[in-house]
């Protein structure tokens, strides 16, 4: 029962299962590809959701084609005048949330939810108006809004995935401008760069992704493509090139691994699982991450307190002063001390070490506050390995000479 | 061509309540989020209830409302207290921790209902999303003279009962903590200074949406239920500097879009001799849209029009001196 099954899921993820089912599990990885480097750069630009309001106010525009196309006679429904019915709403869209959070007294968030509801609703009554009409192909039309893998024809895979690898390679050579956008617009538009300009092409970078994710993930959840890859990258790197990597390796990777599960599985909605495969993604790097993860984040702050209580101990032990409980126990396990509190030979090494840290450390603190580095644990840290030797040597100068 | 009275009263009349109701305590509510800049928490918590909706109906295995409310309820709790965790232990921004959080939720909640219709189970995420305001009916009355008869009022669809009650429900609790909310929302750290719990404030507004929103899902659908929580205090926002007039308009702008979206919605096509009815709830949604770009545009201070009136009016001030004559 599970062999066929493993082996039909090894052919299929390796591109081995037919040359149709190939290229659309390639081209969704292309797709979370692109969403995850566009994606990037939405995120520390604190747009993240602006591409929520984008991708639903693409459902009038697609209507409206719908009718257009029907209206000139086009016998089938033609995917890219739908598509470009959805560019041309999702822009306009786009533009209205920025011109009301602009140019009136309410905030960005209120502008994205009104328009997204709105553009949305206008959507779903033409929609209303074309089953009222009862022209063909129409169902079709549904699929955009949850998306469908089964439905794609392998020349509008293909076509997803160049204008998917465009958008990536499209971020790879605006890499140094995009960049400086995202840390520090104001820094930018005064160095001379075309601010402006530049966030158009991003949001134009997002609408592109956007509107090639509708047929596969559907137009509620293909803001997560841009969302969750980058918030997963976020956990490991905090350098931006190997964020934008890594997010674009998590996209590709949930599309690759989403589409694979929904063509196999029945009643798997490609889109749908293409967005939990992402999400699950993210609980990996929220919890396991080493550089931002809980855990990680949980085990330093562990240390540095067991650290801290440690030395701690070891200078009261030198000042002739008793330690008790689980400290205590800790420093016979690490060989600092024997029988009733007695520090060993390594225990006394330690504790002048210690000692003499803490001395050099509160001198620091009350000569030169203003010098302290930005990541060092004062107290905890090992002095010479923090500060430079010669500002060691001056604070044992001062420190005897007090 | 218009409906006869028995067919308008069974039919029209019980959708255009509960549209109605559902907008109003939308309107009342999302006057906090829209000053709290939380305006995308109604987005967030409408899809996020989607798997909780599913949960309620596979465990009670019936469309008994109760179970999916209370699933739904669970399913908003647990969607604010992730993004609350995800935004804090994660440090992301808000907004990123929220499109993490409701789409997962979102998109579990559509695999749970495919899995489910594997059953046989008739269950769409369609519903959700548009609602199903035309099917309330209220087959009670037979026509004008029998609104006299106690017994009619009594069998008011549930939808309706419900919705008034949750309406009375976000009146009373914003009538009793009003001071509260005001100076929480405007000032958080006077409001902590002077003992009032800003964070359970905070708290408590976003359960109120999460129980607005999903009292009115059932009845309008959750597209409509994010339009009323931000468009029509969006747009008493622009119009009023007072928050008590802003509330009170925000709700007659929402009563006045459901009224104007329902009535183009049922009756625009026929006066047009077309014979099918619009979906509702997007007419709705669209009719509260044009109310906010009225808003945007002729609001007497806030609006375009009007600011660049008052900056006619500056420079038609004597003594005024272009700023464009001023270089030296």
């Amino acid at each position: 029962m599970i062999d066929p099954m493993f082996e039909e899921a090894l052919r299929v993820l390796t591109f081995q299962s037919g040359f149709n089912s190939a290229v659309v599990v390639a081209g969704t990885a292309a797709l979370g590809l692109a969403g995850g480097t566009v994606g990037t750069f939405l995120l520390l630009r604190r747009r993240a959701l602006v591409s929520d309001a984008l991708s639903h106010a693409t459902l009038p525009g697609i209507a409206v084609a719908f009718l257009v196309g029907a209206a000139l006679g086009l016998p089938e429904r033609s995917l890219p005048l739908l598509l470009a019915g959805a560019v041309v709403s999702g822009v306009v869209g786009l533009l209205t949330v920025q011109a009301l959070s602009r140019f009136t007294r309410l905030t960005e968030d209120s502008a994205i939810g009104a328009v997204l509801s709105v553009f949305f609703g206008l959507g779903v009554v033409l929609l209303s108006v074309i089953q009222n009409l009862e022209l063909g192909g129409q169902a079709g039309l549904k699929t955009f809004i949850l998306g469908q893998t089964a439905a794609m024809a392998q020349g509008e895979a293909i076509a997803i995935g160049l204008l998917a690898a465009g958008a990536a390679l499209a971020v790879a050579l605006l890499f140094k401008e995009l960049r400086v956008l995202a840390f520090d617009p104001g820094f930018a538009a005064v160095q001379g760069w075309p601010v402006g300009a530049l966030d158009l092409v991003l949001m134009g970078l997002a609408t592109l992704v956007t509107v090639i994710g509708l047929q596969t993930v559907g137009l509620i959840l293909v803001v997560a493509l841009l969302i969750i890859p980058p918030a997963a990258a976020r956990f490991w790197t905090d350098r931006l090139p190997a964020l934008t990597v890594a997010a674009a390796v998590i996209g590709a990777l949930s599309g690759w691994l989403g589409a694979t599960l929904s063509a196999l599985l029945p009643k798997l909605p490609a889109g749908a699982v293409i967005v939990l495969v992402a999400g699950g993604f993210f609980l990996l790097s929220f919890l396991f991450a080493p550089a931002r993860g809980l855990l990680a984040a949980a085990l330093r702050q562990g240390r540095l307190r067991l650290t801290f209580a440690e030395r701690r101990a070891l200078t009261d032990l030198l000042d002739g002063q008793p330690v008790e409980g689980s400290v205590a126990l800790w420093l016979r396990l690490r060989g600092f001390t024997r029988g009733n509190s007695v520090l060993t030979p390594a225990g006394q090494t330690a504790a002048r070490a210690a000692a003499r840290d803490r001395r050099l450390w509160e001198r620091f603190l009350a000569d030169y506050p203003a010098l302290l580095p930005a990541h060092a644990n004062w107290g905890v840290d090992p002095i010479d390995s923090v500060l430079p030797g010669d500002m060691v040597r001056l604070l044992e100068e001062r420190s005897a000479s007090s | 061509m218009m409906p006869d009275v028995q067919e308008f009263l069974q039919i029209d009349a019980p959708a255009l309540l509960a549209a109605v109701l559902a907008c109003a305590a939308c309107a009342l509510v999302g006057n906090f989020l829209v000053l709290r800049r939380q305006g995308m928490m109604g987005d967030a918590v409408s899809h996020a209830i989607l798997p909780g909706i599913v949960g309620g109906f596979l465990v009670a295995g019936t469309r008994e409302t109760l179970p999916m409310m209370l699933g739904a309820l669970a399913a908003a709790a647990l969607a604010g207290l992730l993004i609350e965790a995800v935004r804090r232990l994660g440090r992301l921004e808000s907004g990123a921790a929220m499109g993490v959080v409701f789409t997962v939720m979102f998109a579990a909640g559509v695999v749970m209902i495919e899995q489910a219709s594997a059953g046989g189970i008739d269950l769409d995420a369609d519903c959700v999303l548009y609602g199903q305001l035309e099917t309330i009916l209220w087959l009670a009355p037979k026509g004008w003279e029998s609104l006299g008869d106690p017994a009619v009022w009594a069998a008011l669809p549930r939808e309706v009962l419900t919705l008034a009650a949750v309406f009375a429900l976000c009146v009373a609790l914003v009538g009793l903590f009003y001071k509260e909310l005001k100076i929480t929302t405007f000032d958080p750290a006077l409001a902590s200074t002077l003992g009032i719990p800003a964070g359970l404030f905070h708290y408590g507004v976003v359960l109120l949406v999460a129980a607005t929103a999903i009292a009115a899902f059932e009845a309008v659908g959750s597209i409509l239920v994010i339009a009323m929580l931000i468009a029509p205090p969006a747009a008493a926002r622009l119009l009023t500097d007072r928050l008590a007039a802003q509330i009170l308009l925000s709700v007659a702008l929402g009563v006045l879009a459901a009224l104007a979206g329902y009535g183009a919605a049922a009756f625009g096509p026929m006066l047009l001799g077309a014979s099918h009815s619009l979906n509702a709830a997007g007419m709705i949604a669209v009719a509260s849209g044009l109310i906010l770009a009225v808003a945007v545009l002729f609001g007497p201070r806030h609006g375009l029009l009007g600011r660049r009136r008052a900056v006619g009016r500056l420079r038609a001030a004597p003594g005024f001196v272009a700023p464009e004559a001023q270089k030296p």
